[in-house]
């Protein structure tokens, strides 16, 4: 049994015990594989486990120890990988009968380079099939269960990704954003999840879903691991063309740092819109001073566009997504029907076998809002408003260096609660305008709700390549509000 | 607005989807219902907004022209339903047996 607690360590904690010799990697990856032991029966974070990796990985990490090689930024740090990344070894499913069986035959590059930095992938995390949803109640293989509450969702679409940081089974994991699909879980969960600008992190690897608003990012349980996983992960990648040559940081040394005169916008107008929870205002409000305690400068802005945010992101994403998705065709990979009458047929079938009911509802959707006669109405609508929505921010970004958002309109719900797919879009609202515009944004714990004990997320938005600005932000609120980020599931193994 | 089963019936033919006559009912309801919470984008005065399809003013970027290494033939057919060990399987795509 192993004595190594991970929901008391930090990723960096977990390294610099392995560099003074405190615990190797290989106990690390004890560590992380009897919490899932212990929780994940239960939490259902992962699809599969990766212990041959993971062991490999944290032998490597021992052996360079012993020899006294430097070893790398995240020697032996546990992570979780969302399965719509690729990584040679594993079977990458998005989540979906499609792709059950699917071996991947490349590594995405931000897996490839979290590895490179030492880290141990202990897995692949459920998640929405194919990324739609916010709750993985749409998942094929069954949802994952919220750490904080078993009854609630985790949020989505990287749900198993928030979850295993949550319960403690990983330090850190990967996620990707479309629409909220890191910040949203990292909300739920409690737990600190950055969406960095497009861009800033190559997508070679993950399984397309909107390739305008695509991001991948990482979770942790402080600012600092997660500044540490970007510092990994970004980068420009001769694989992406859409990857950026904008230079990076070493985020996770930048964080230490006043935030007095820092500029903070609290967006009044979307704090205002209906269906956002009383105790999520108040959070949010009571973080704004926060920051004003600490020294910011803290004023009010309107981002009068991003109400359309939803509208648009509901036509710009099912168009993208069912331009990516038709490659799942029953030809190259996937599910096949047998005795197709002929390939159309092959088509048809296998797709429809393949996918769930969201994948479908959203190909639907996209296929629809780019077909002849409502292209214009809708599509080129939608991208017309999307730039309205840049013009929002740019303008806000000349007065503000970071903006107050909630994450979420409301805590993590009961399973089953939000059976209309419309009802489970609003949990959106705050992070898709975000997507829209390309910036970067975290979600960070700013308390739990009085009653229920779950956690609210805060959101810091940045400019186009800010991380440095909004990870220094959410640092300083983070230590002024000593949020305690372990579950009651958790608390309950001690 | 109004969506149709008629309408459901054509997009799903266009996305390669073999619906069965449950699903098209269900999606005949949920897609007007999605389409009547967008359809305040059809009435929003964008009149000489330059539409946006990338969040970056990213211009066309190229990478040297040069030989490097991609996929294996065994990689790429390893996901495959159906292979005869060189190429993708499909059904006959024309004609049927007599234009082989």
């Amino acid at each position: 049994m192993s004595t190594l607690d991970l929901s008391a360590l930090s990723a960096r904690q977990v390294r610099d015990g392995i560099v003074a010799g405190d615990h190797s990697a290989r106990e690390v990856a004890d560590a992380a594989y009897a919490r899932v032991e212990a929780l994940d029966d239960r939490v259902h974070a992962f699809l599969q486990l990766t212990p041959e990796l993971a062991y490999e990985a944290a032998d490597r990490v021992d052996a360079a120890r012993a020899a006294g090689d430097p070893l790398p930024p995240l020697a032996g740090v546990p992570a979780g990988l969302k399965d719509n990344m690729n990584l040679i070894g594993t079977r990458t499913t998005c989540g979906s009968r499609m792709l059950e069986n699917h071996e991947s035959v490349y590594d995405c590059t931000a897996v490839r380079r979290l590895l490179d930095a030492g880290a141990l992938p202990i897995g692949k995390c459920n998640m929405d099939e194919f990324a739609f949803g916010s709750s993985t109640e749409n998942s094929a293989f069954g949802p994952t269960r919220n750490p904080w509450d078993l009854d609630r969702v985790p949020g989505g679409s990287s749900g198993g990704s928030a979850a295993c940081v949550a319960a403690g089974m990983t330090s850190i994991s990967l996620g990707s954003d479309t629409g909220g699909s890191i910040r949203q879980p990292g909300a739920l969960t409690g737990t600190v999840a950055l969406k960095p600008t497009y861009g800033r992190v190559s997508r070679y690897g993950i399984v397309a879903f909107g390739s305008s608003l695509d991001q991948i990012g990482p979770f942790g349980t402080s600012v600092e691991d997660v500044a540490l996983a970007l510092e990994a992960i970004a980068g420009e990648d001769p694989m992406d063309a859409t990857s950026s040559p904008e230079p990076i940081a070493p985020y996770g040394s930048l964080l230490e740092g006043s935030v007095a005169g820092l500029r903070v916008g609290l967006v009044t107008d979307m704090l205002e819109m209906e269906g956002c929870g009383r105790e999520i205002r108040a959070s949010v409000a009571a973080a704004a001073e926060t920051f004003a305690s600490l020294g910011a400068e803290v004023g009010e802005v309107d981002l009068p566009s991003a109400k359309h945010g939803l509208s648009a992101y509901y036509v710009i994403g099912p168009a993208e997504a069912s331009s990516n998705l038709a490659r799942f065709d029953g030809i190259r990979y996937g599910l096949r029907v047998p005795d197709a009458e002929d390939v159309t047929d092959l088509y048809a079938r296998s797709r429809a076998e393949g996918f769930g009911p969201e994948t479908i509802r959203r190909i639907m959707l996209g296929t629809y809002a780019l077909s002849a006669g409502y292209y214009d109405a809708y599509y080129g609508q939608a991208q017309k408003a999307r730039t309205r929505i840049i013009e929002d921010f740019r303008s806000a970004f000349e007065r503000f260096d970071v903006l107050l958002t909630p994450t979420t309109p409301e805590v993590a719900f009961p399973f089953g609660e939000k059976s209309d797919p419309f009802t489970m879009y609003l949990n959106d609202v705050y992070t898709i305008p975000v997507n829209l515009a390309g910036n970067c944004a975290i979600s960070v714990p700013s308390g739990v709700c009085p009653g229920t004990g779950l956690p609210i997320g805060l959101q810091i938005i940045g400019d186009h390549f800010a991380e440095v600005t909004i990870l220094r932000a959410a640092a300083a609120f983070e230590a002024a509000t000593g949020f305690d980020p372990v579950p009651p599931t958790v608390r309950a193994l001690a | 607005m109004a969506i149709t089963e008629s309408d459901v019936r054509h997009v799903a033919m266009l996305a390669r989807l073999a619906l069965t006559n449950e699903q098209v009912g269900t999606l005949t309801v949920e897609l007007d219902s999605l389409l009547g919470h967008i359809d305040e984008l059809r009435r929003l005065d964008l009149e000489g907004v330059e539409p946006t399809a990338h969040p970056l003013a990213m211009t066309n970027r190229t990478r040297a022209d040069v030989v490097r290494p991609g996929l294996s033939r065994e990689d790429a057919l390893r996901n495959a339903p159906e292979t005869d060990g060189t190429a993708f399987v499909v059904p006959a795509i024309t004609g049927g047996e007599d234009a082989s």
